[in-house]
């Protein structure tokens, strides 16, 4: 293998590109995007990634539901977001064209796939002529028209591979052009084809060479007279390495599951987009890790809730519709106290809904959808690379809780990715859990005891003199017999909700971006941080009076969460739902959020955000709205 | 050294037993405690897990480790138990509606992955907790509160069930015949992978005597056959009746009738279930109902040998998970 070339054409640097790779699901474009993102990320560039693909395993080909996108941008700057609007999209059919053009900025860079448009292809993609003659295209973009099927059968012709096998190899063709016009090394991409069809000698051949003539067609093709350089951004000092949402939080779990010195039992359903973190876990058997693919969603739940009863850190995920399955257990986990964690990985609803597509809308779900008053505690990730932090935080305070804990990530943050700094592990804080030894034998054990934050034992089957009977009754307190007392359910359904409350004071208080007064406060909670905040940022920068509070902790709230809304005109609260921490959020502290809100199964776009901002901005400015004062006064 | 001798007593926890008077589950709870010592098993190393419904209160009679957990999921919370704590000897406790009905799912997959615990299904043919349904063991055309013309439910048979799981052990024994139902759950205590004992227990308030051909001194004998390994299928007041195999279905014969090698002889051992099946296809009226064990295979691994196993290997394999290690695996970069 030779190192990767150089070009000698002229170079122009820039401070951040956003991409497309759009083509048919059988394209191979979410393995293009992958390879870019971290070809940047070793290049010193900050990334975020949208991976954009259809729910059918393979949709019709052709087709526009079968379109599959990857967008990454990487930047020499910190970013937050995988970018508004492309600079460049590379379309590998006339489907892909027409359903992604809409996103390419006027003067950006539309590469296609030459070869993919034709007759049968127009059919497919239902439209009437080649999109790519519409003069009104060349107008507005710089449009380069690559025949890559033929290009890349040329190049891996003395492979000796069947024609299907050999234009399989386009996406990398497609990949090699896409590393020359920004300046990316192959070496990454190398590797990997090396990594990956190591054991086929012909496969990796090709596909090295598809890779190669995509690099050399940039470099000495007229087409491009130029290609432009992306500096490393300035990050915090350390390594780094690209991490997606779902590995952050398998990973996470494993930390936890080290720094408490427990082994994990991880009971699960495969579920979009959840099941990536079941395929993370299993390579980690050797870390006492236990994965249980259960005959359904409640047998993977009762199973965690089971390994959480034998003294183990037991966690389960899913999606949705799975944690609807999930959701008798869930008030039976917190009714019996036994610490665990239970991920929501949220896609558009309700039902099946949009099972690739992201929402934020199981937060009302995660709230009250158990019977009876069931309060549990819920943490929510704001991107990829916090899913890690997230899952330790949820297991700390599992586990000083004794009860469930909720994680709400969704397939934003899940199938995204961004840089992530690598933690020192020795200096990562332990977490201590403590199983009470056997008592003497002169006093009857109390299961339901409490301690300062309303725990209660972790007693476990094995230790002598400790026998105990959980369940779903009503327990009587400190006994924890079944009880049907009324006084005792009073006092029960209040300690439980107190011992959630509680968790306020020792989770750190509300931050804020920006001043901690002013016209308008943006709250938002999950993946749509990174939106929120750079929309924040550039209004901030264009002279405007909005601060930023990003929540992490949804139940119980940080306890300053109230006061800091109070200095503000107006709080906007963006959410991918239709006003459920808006509800919350009105209901706890009586101050009249303003929702932007959002249901298309996509992520919120920066200038949607901005628009929104200005708008409340200006109506905010010398004193309260009219609605604010409507509130105070009712 | 002299270890602490235990008695039924012992495993009695102080909790009031509230069963109806009369109810069959209260044999079973008094079997339970006086096999338990036999076994010696630590009271703190037993756990007993059950689902919603009359027998599902069981655990909170027993002073050992328990969970009453929610309706038909019992196996499923002894899967996550067992798989983590191999060292604790988990019983499930469930009815026919709790095993059959909603937990139907749970039941079949416990059993084919075999995990190393025991099943104990209360069998009255009815609901008693929701006082009066028909469960999915009733008999078709059985009036209840559910059904007053009669069900039109085909029944379910949980030994049936259990054999097309590919159970390692399967076993029916009845409230009323204490010694035989002290002995099984024994015999269920010792094997090795997920064991099933069905028990005719009676419900005298919604269901009364709707196994007494069984449960009955008198009508057992002519009604029930007593299986015993390696031995004929031989019942009757007088002893006088047997099973025999013809072709592809077994049939009631005279023992005076036919000569003694044509007898089924019982064979648990045997791997291929057609014939256990047979056995669990014994219905009353027109067959002796089989009691006993009809089925303990060996050498099937468990699922919590397994993925124990699995982590062992992995570790021999690979070495002790070393977090350091995974994050700086793979790609990685420097920011100076």
């Amino acid at each position: 293998m030779t190192a990767s070339p150089t070009t000698l054409k002229d170079v122009s640097t820039v401070s951040g590109i956003t991409v497309r790779l759009a083509g048919d699901s059988g394209d191979g474009m979410q393995l293009l995007g992958t390879q870019l993102t971290n070809t940047s990320a070793l290049a010193g560039n900050d990334v975020a990634t949208f991976p954009d693909f259809p729910a059918e395993i393979r949709a019709p080909r052709g087709t526009r539901a079968g379109v599959s996108g990857f967008q990454v941008r990487f930047a020499s700057e910190e970013i937050f977001t995988p970018g508004d609007h492309l600079d460049a999209l590379v379309v590998m059919n006339p489907a892909a064209m027409v359903t992604n053009l809409g996103d390419l900025r006027k003067g950006g860079i539309l590469i296609a796939n030459e070869d993919g448009f034709n007759e049968k292809e127009f059919k497919l993609a239902k439209v009437e002529s080649n999109p790519l003659d519409a003069s009104v295209i060349e107008e507005v973009y710089r449009v380069i028209k690559v025949p890559m099927t033929t290009l890349t059968r040329d190049a891996v012709a003395a492979h000796g591979l069947s024609q299907k096998i050999a234009d399989r190899c386009k996406n990398f063709f497609a990949m090699g052009l896409v590393y020359w016009l920004f300046g990316r090394s192959l070496d990454p991409t190398l590797r990997f084809i090396q990594d990956k069809f190591g054991k086929k000698p012909d496969i990796a051949a090709a596909n090295e060479a598809a890779l190669r003539a995509g690099w050399a067609y940039g470099e000495t093709t007229e087409a491009f007279g130029e290609s432009y350089q992306v500096e490393a951004a300035e990050l915090e000092k350390g390594t780094y390495r690209n991490m997606m949402g779902n590995q952050a939080l398998a990973w996470g779990l494993v930390a936890a599951s080290k720094l408490s010195s427990k082994d994990m039992f991880y009971g699960t359903y495969p579920i979009t987009p959840a099941s990536d973190i079941l395929h993370e876990l299993t390579r980690f058997k050797n870390f006492g890790v236990r994965t249980f693919q259960a005959e359904d969603e409640i047998a993977a739940v009762c199973a965690t809730i089971g390994a959480a009863f034998g003294g183990t850190m037991a966690v389960t995920a899913s999606s949705g519709p799975g944690i609807a399955l999930k959701a008798e257990a869930m008030g039976l986990g917190m009714m019996l106290e036994l610490p665990m964690i239970v991920i929501n990985v949220q896609r558009g609803g309700p039902s099946t809904g949009l099972p690739t597509k992201t929402e934020q809308s199981d937060l009302l779900q995660c709230m009250f959808g158990r019977n009876g008053e069931s309060p549990l505690p819920i943490l929510a990730p704001r991107s990829p690379g916090d899913c890690f932090d997230i899952a330790v935080e949820a297991w700390r305070i599992a586990t000083e809780c004794m009860c469930p804990v909720v994680i709400l990530s969704d397939g934003y943050i899940a199938n995204g990715s961004e840089p992530w700094k690598i933690p020192d592990v020795a200096k990562l804080p332990k977490i201590e859990v403590k199983h009470p030894e056997g008592s003497d034998p002169d006093e009857p054990f109390m299961p339901y005891a409490r301690d300062e934050n309303l725990a209660r034992p972790w007693a476990i089957p094995g230790t002598p003199g400790l026998m105990h009977r959980l369940g779903g009754l009503e327990k009587e307190d400190g006994t924890g017999n079944v009880s049907y007392d009324p006084a005792n359910h009073q006092h029960m359904t209040d300690t439980r909700a107190a011992k959630v409350n509680r968790i306020a004071e020792r989770i750190p208080d509300q931050d804020v971006y920006g001043e901690t007064s002013g016209d308008v406060l943006l709250i938002s909670w999950g993946g749509t941080y990174g939106a929120c905040h750079t929309a924040v940022r550039n209004c901030r920068k264009a002279g405007h009076s909005v601060s930023h509070a990003h929540l992490r902790y949804i139940n119980p709230m940080p306890k300053n969460l109230g006061e800091l809304m109070k200095g503000f005109n107006k709080v906007i609260v963006p959410e991918l739902n239709t006003g459920q921490l808006r509800m919350l959020l009105r209901a706890k502290y009586l101050v009249d959020c303003i929702g932007v809100n959002k249901i298309q199964g996509k992520p919120f776009a920066v200038s949607e955000l901005v628009e929104a901002i200005q708008e409340h901005v200006s109506t905010a400015k010398g004193g309260k709205s009219e609605s604010d004062v409507r509130s105070k006064a009712g | 050294m002299n270890l602490p001798v235990l008695k039924a007593a012992d495993f009695a926890s102080d909790q009031d037993v509230r069963w109806c008077p009369g109810c069959g589950d209260y044999s079973i709870l008094a079997q339970m405690k006086k096999v338990l010592p036999e076994l010696g098993v630590p009271r703190e190393k037993t756990v007993f897990i059950s689902g919603i419904g009359c027998s599902s209160r069981f655990p909170y009679y027993m002073n050992t480790y328990g969970m009453h957990s929610i309706h038909g999921r019992a196996p499923t919370f002894a899967t996550g138990l067992k798989s983590t704590r191999p060292d604790l000897m988990v019983w499930v406790i469930t009815g026919d509606g709790d095993a059959l009905s909603i937990g139907g799912n749970h039941f079949i997959h416990c059993l084919r992955r075999n995990l190393d615990i025991n099943i104990v299904l209360f069998n009255n043919r009815i609901y008693g907790l929701t006082k009066g349904q028909y469960s999915p063991t009733s008999t078709e055309g059985q009036v209840t509160k559910s059904t007053p013309m009669g069900s039109i439910d085909h029944p379910l048979h949980p030994l049936s069930v259990a054999l097309a799981a590919e159970a390692t052990f399967v076993a029916r024994s009845i409230d009323a015949h204490v010694k035989h139902l002290g002995e099984t759950l024994k015999r269920a205590a010792e094997h090795k992978g997920t064991s099933l004992v069905e028990v005719y227990q009676n419900c005298n308030v919604f269901n009364d005597g709707a196994m007494a051909y069984a449960q009955e001194r008198k009508q057992r004998a002519e009604n029930v056959v007593e299986l015993e390994h390696g031995k004929p299928l031989i019942f009757g007041t007088n002893n006088d009746k047997a099973v025999r195999l013809v072709g592809n279905h077994l049939e009631v014969v005279n023992v005076a009738d036919v000569p003694a090698d044509d007898l089924l002889i019982h064979d648990e051992k045997e791997m291929n279930p057609s014939i256990q099946m047979m056995l669990a296809r014994m219905r009353y009226p027109e067959m002796p109902e089989p009691i006993g064990v009809l089925r303990a295979v060996e050498g099937v691994a468990t699922y919590n040998e397994q993925i124990n196993d699995q982590v062992t290997l992995a570790k021999q394999k690979k070495g002790e998970g070393d977090l350091q290690a995974l994050f700086n695996s793979g790609d990685t970069w420097e920011v100076a």
